[in-house]
Order: structure tokens, then C-alpha cells, then sequence
């Protein structure tokens, strides 16, 4: 594979964490390091899991393969592998390849000298996902408040585990999650339409420079938030999304049990108007 | 002076946001197969049922002259001994009136008389008691009902409604069309207010429940997305009135399928007909006895929900079988004076 223009300056020795020189090779154009080879263990292990746990279930229409938790008798206990064992391997699998991965971009972040905004913001999503099946599990007391492994099963459970608060849409932090992840891809597609406007310009134009993004901008909405300023933006509004995702499910359960429509009496029970 | 950051602002919100939150330990439960997430959770504090009265005294042993032949104008009771009818009025007493006592009901020159209107509606409630007790065990089982079940201790139950004030006025200013007024009823939502006025009271001709189509294509499903909330409003009066989830019935990924929800559900099928003939045949045709001031805005007497009885808790009281020393409220005893239905209808799959 030839040689990018910018993997000169990427295929540097050291930066890395543990281990010195010993992992710090490349195969073909991917850095492998430590926790290269950690990611691809633990990758591997638990996605051959997922296979066997599904070879001894019911079915194999993939819509419908379902690993699901242990029961609630098992508490924070260990289950049989059957009974939800698999669940717990596969999640302790799952958690040390994200985060394997994670340091992976660190080590990469080291090479090139750059900040850690890349691990950063994946370690948002592992964040959200650990919530899911070890923050909010713990908190309520049982691994069964994990959500299964399936593509319908774990749809099916966010459904019912929304219902138990009877209308998740009034959860605040719920609100706030889903306002920063459409905002997030609304972002995105001004972003993305802006920068092919611009460089994409009409036959015999010349292709446009970031002044005349920012003066489209400024003419549409009064401000931009320029060309580097609009990666912040998404940045953030991204972090956001993932990290008011895991605040909305911890509360729900640990700090809530009622409806969330009755949590907003704080609001009606205010002494300005009550 | 310093500026004003934005740790300051959180600083100051982060107090105000956890006072709304609950701290107390909770208790978990599972209802459905593991990995469904058919759970609930609930503060353990909040369901501890309240103490239930002891009886009065021991109940009487059979026997004895009965209370037809010892008192005069016993149209219910007539066939039990005078001695339980004794025991029985005592209860009543404490369940229903304990500060006004026998007279809340009775002229204590002429016990016989009717002539308190009080006395009427406690003859058709104790009617009302026996026929739940004897026909609607597919909803109270073997528990059943006394009249402390919903009373109390108070001569009203606390948890009733009737209907809105009509409206008098078209303008739309201050009109809120008996929606988007947050209360307990509606679980502090948008929902319609009196939506189970559709669904609990009219006995002959009671609105569909079920909104969601059966079939894959909602073809020939005529419901709007207003007749939907009414629906939703119901269902959410449910579960308030028992403390419990919409996954306390049913696993939502199929809201209807009765193959895919828990056996709670059967009982509250039968709980919603059991309140609709309770309101409609023992209540309703009771108006024209009652004063004015015990009706509603629109002249209609309180009616009973579920949370007449439930009061939060799945199970009334924590499931205390209270009736049990009472025998005489366990079935109907004499021929009822007014049309009482037995109404244990067949469970079909349309609502």
C-alpha cells in the first residue's frame, strides 16, 4: 500500500505507553502496538462468544439472536454461562477491547504530537456504554439491568426499560441528550453542505476560500464560528450527547423510580405561581 | 469583582437539580425473561401498606335470632344473625363514620328509619360490597373488598372523582379543553383529565380502549392521535393508582399481544369492568338520594378509579384479606332490591 503523504511524519518511533519498542511496529499501514494486540485478542474472544452463545440459543436469523443478562436472583454475582455468563464475558471482553483501543489512539495521539481530543471523545461512548452494564447495574443491584446483545432484543429492552418511567421523553437529561445529538447531526450537514458548496463550484467558478464561507454564514445567521472553530463546535455538541446519554439511564433507577412527567413538580410546586 | 463563570452557575444548580431526585433505598423486582428489561423499581419506603382496623370484637358464633326478626326494616342484612348485624353496623361505624357514629346514618329515635340519606347509600354499598366480592373474583380474588377498602376511616374515600364543569363558554381564552393541567390523575401530564370518564363509567356503551391496530397496515383503523391520548391517560391513571409500570402488564414491544404479558394484566381487564359496573349500576343511580353537596360540578355523584382502592399499592392494603372476619360482606345474602348484574363477562381479546 503506498505510502500517504502525512505517514511520514506518522511512522515515528516511541510514544508509547507500556512496553517500550516491543510493540511498535506496523503491519502494512496499521500501528499495532500493545494494545493493538489487546484490542485483537479480546475482539476476537468475545465476537467467537457471541457465536457460541447464539449456536446454543434458539435461532439463528441474525435479527433475532438475543445474549441476554442474568436473571435478577444473580444479583452482582456470577451466573452460569447459559444463564447469562456469556452476557458477563462478553461485556468484560467488550470493555477491554474499547478501552485497549482508546489507549491505542493515545499512543498514535503521542506519535503525531497532537492533543487527545480523538481517544477523548471515544472514551465518551465507552463511558455511556460502561454506564449501561456496569455503572447503572451495580447502583440497582444486579447485572440483570444490563441490556441484552441482540439487534431486536436490546431495541425491545429499551422500549420496556423507557416504559418503567412511563414516558422517558420527560426525562431532563434524556431531553438533553437528545437535543445535543441532533443538533449534532445538524451541525454535521450545515458543515457538510457548506464545504461542498465551496469547493464544489459551479462550472467555470473557481473554487471558494473559507472567507466566503464564513460571509455566508454571517449573512444567514450573523456570526460563523470559522473553519476550525465549527470542529470545536461538533466536538462538543458530540461529547455532549454521549455523556447526558449515560447521565439520563444512571438516574433512571438509582435516583428515579416514578414516572418522569412527575418528576417536573418541582416545577409546578415553585413559590413563584403555586 | 469577580466574574460571574460558569463552575458558579453549576455550582449553584447542581443542589437544586439533586433535591428532585430520590435517595432512599430502593427494592428491584423482575417481571418477565431476563434481558426484556420488564423490571420495576420502587422506593422501599414508599410501600409499606397503611395498618388495617382489627374488627371490633370477636366475630359472633352463628346462631341466634336473626337481624330480620329482631330489627325492623333490614332490606340487606336480614338474614344474618342479629349478633353479627351488631358486629357488622360497629365496623361500619369505624370504617366509614367514627367521629359521627351511628348517627351519621341512623335518626337514634327510629333506628329503622330512612329517612337520612346516608342510610340508603350504605344499604347499596353494602350491596355493592357482596356483589364484588362474590362476582368479580377474577379482579379481587380471594382478597376481596370491605367498605374500609375504600372508605378509610373517612365518610367520603379520599381518592374519587366526578366530571368537569360544563363548558359555557366557546372562547379559547383560559380554556384549557380539559387537557394540559398537570394533577395525579393524569400523572402530571398533558393528558385529557377526565378521559376515564370514557372507559369507567358508561356501562352499556363504553369507549375502545385498544387504539393500536391488529393487523401489520393500520387498515380500517379510523383512531386519531387525540383519541389515542385518552387512552394513554388511562393507562397512566393505572399506574399511578397501583405504583407500578407500564411493564408491570404489558412487555411493550407488543403493547396488545396478551401472549407476551404478564398475568397482571388479565386482572386489570377485569378490574376496569369491575369499576365501570360498580360506577354505573351501584353509584350513578344513586344521584337524585344524594345532597348537593356531595356532587360534583356537573351534578354527578364521586365516582370511583382505581386508586380508589389501590391507593398506590398493586395490592390494596398489601394484599390483607380484611374480609375474611366479616362474612356477612363475602356474597350477596338476600335478593338485591336494585338490578345488580352479575357481570364475570368472558375475557375477549378486542380491548
Amino acid at each position: 500500500m503506498a505510502l500517504l503523504s502525512f505517514e511520514r511524519k506518522y511512522r515515528v518511533r516511541g510514544g508509547t505507553l507500556i512496553g517500550g519498542d516491543m510493540f511498535d511496529f506496523w503491519v502494512g499501514p496499521f500501528y499495532v502496538g500493545l494494545f493493538g494486540i489487546v484490542t485483537a485478542m479480546f475482539a476476537t474472544l468475545g465476537t467467537m462468544l457471541i457465536f457460541y452463545a447464539a449456536s446454543q440459543g434458539p435461532t439463528w436469523n441474525p435479527w433475532l439472536i438475543s445474549i441476554a443478562p442474568p436473571d435478577l436472583s444473580y444479583g452482582l454475582g456470577f451466573a452460569p454461562l447459559a444463564e447469562g455468563g456469556f452476557w458477563q464475558v462478553i461485556t468484560v471482553c467488550a470493555l477491554i477491547s474499547f478501552v485497549s483501543w482508546a489507549l491505542r489512539e493515545v499512543e498514535i495521539c503521542r506519535k503525531l504530537g497532537m492533543g487527545y481530543h480523538v481517544p477523548f471523545a471515544f472514551g465518551m461512548a465507552i463511558f455511556a456504554y460502561f454506564t449501561l452494564v456496569v455503572i447503572r447495574p451495580v447502583l440497582m443491584g444486579g447485572w440483570h439491568f444490563g441490556f441484552p446483545y441482540g439487534i431486536f432484543s436490546h431495541l425491545d429492552w429499551v422500549s420496556n426499560t423507557g416504559y418503567q418511567y412511563l414516558h422517558f421523553h420527560y426525562n431532563p437529561a434524556h431531553m438533553l441528550a437528545v437535543s445535543f445529538f441532533f443538533t449534532t447531526t445538524l451541525a454535521l450537514a450545515l458543515h457538510g453542505a457548506l464545504v461542498l458548496s465551496a469547493t464544489n463550484p459551479a462550472a467555470g467558478e473557481e473554487v471558494k476560500t473559507p472567507e466566503y464561507e464564513d460571509t455566508f454564514f454571517r449573512d444567514l445567521i450573523g456570526y460563523s464560528v470559522g473553519t476550525l472553530g465549527i470542529h470545536r463546535v461538533g466536538l462538543l455538541l458530540a461529547l455532549n450527547a454521549g455523556f447526558w446519554s449515560a447521565v439520563c439511564i444512571v438516574i433512571s433507577g438509582p435516583l428515579w423510580t416514578k414516572g418522569w412527567p412527575e418528576w417536573w413538580t418541582w416545577w409546578l410546586n415553585l413559590p413563584i405561581w403555586s | 469583582m469577580s466574574k460571574l463563570k460558569a463552575y458558579h452557575v453549576a455550582l449553584l444548580a447542581l443542589p437544586l437539580t439533586l433535591t428532585a431526585c430520590e435517595f432512599a433505598p430502593k427494592t428491584t423486582e423482575q417481571n418477565g425473561i431476563a434481558g426484556t428489561g420488564m423490571n420495576r423499581v420502587y422506593v422501599t419506603d414508599a410501600n409499606i401498606p397503611a395498618d388495617v382496623p382489627a374488627p371490633p370484637y370477636e366475630l359472633p358464633p352463628p346462631g341466634g335470632p336473626l337481624a330480620s326478626e329482631v330489627y325492623e326494616n333490614v332490606q340487606v342484612l336480614g338474614d344474618i344473625s342479629a349478633d353479627e348485624f351488631n358486629y357488622l353496623m360497629a365496623a361500619i361505624t369505624e370504617w366509614v363514620a367514627p367521629e359521627q357514629g351511628c348517627n351519621y346514618c341512623h335518626n337514634p329515635a327510629n333506628m329503622a328509619s330512612d329517612e337520612i340519606y346516608t342510610k340508603g347509600v350504605a344499604r347499596s354499598m353494602i350491596q355493592m360490597t357482596q356483589d364484588v366480592n362474590q362476582n368479580w373474583s377474577s379482579h379481587v380474588a380471594q382478597t376481596g373488598v370491605t367498605c374500609w377498602t375504600c372508605h378509610r376511616g373517612n365518610n367520603i374515600p379520599e381518592n374519587v372523582w366526578t366530571l368537569p364543569e360544563e363548558l359555557t363558554s366557546n372562547s379559547i381564552n383560559g380554556n384549557r379543553r380539559g387537557q394540559n393541567e398537570p394533577m395525579e390523575l393524569t400523572g402530571n401530564t398533558s393528558l385529557p383529565n377526565v378521559a376515564i370518564a370514557r372507559y369507567l363509567l358508561n356501562g352499556d356503551d363504553p369507549a375502545e380502549i385498544r387504539v393500536a391496530s391488529s393487523t401489520s397496515h393500520p387498515s380500517g383503523n379510523t383512531t386519531t392521535t387525540m383519541e389515542t391520548e385518552a387512552t394513554f391517560s388511562l393507562m397512566i391513571h393505572m399506574s399511578n393508582s397501583l405504583g407500578v409500570n407500564c411493564t408491570y402488564c404489558h412487555n411493550t414491544q407488543a403493547f396488545a399481544e396478551w401472549n407476551r404479558s404478564t398475568p397482571a394484566r388479565a386482572t386489570a381487564w377485569h378490574g376496569i369492568r369491575m369499576v365501570r359496573n360498580i360506577n354505573s349500576e351501584y353509584i350513578t343511580p344513586l344521584t337524585s338520594v344524594f345532597p348537593d353537596n356531595r356532587l360534583g360540578p356537573a351534578g354527578d355523584p364521586y365516582k370511583t378509579n382505581c386508586t380508589t382502592c389501590h391507593q398506590g399499592q398493586n395490592l390494596p392494603m398489601g394484599g390483607v384479606r380484611m374480609v375474611a372476619d366479616y362474612p356477612a360482606l363475602q356474597s350477596v345474602l338476600a335478593p338485591a332490591t336494585t338490578d345488580s348484574v352479575a357481570a364475570g363477562s368472558e375475557m375477549t381479546d378486542t380491548n
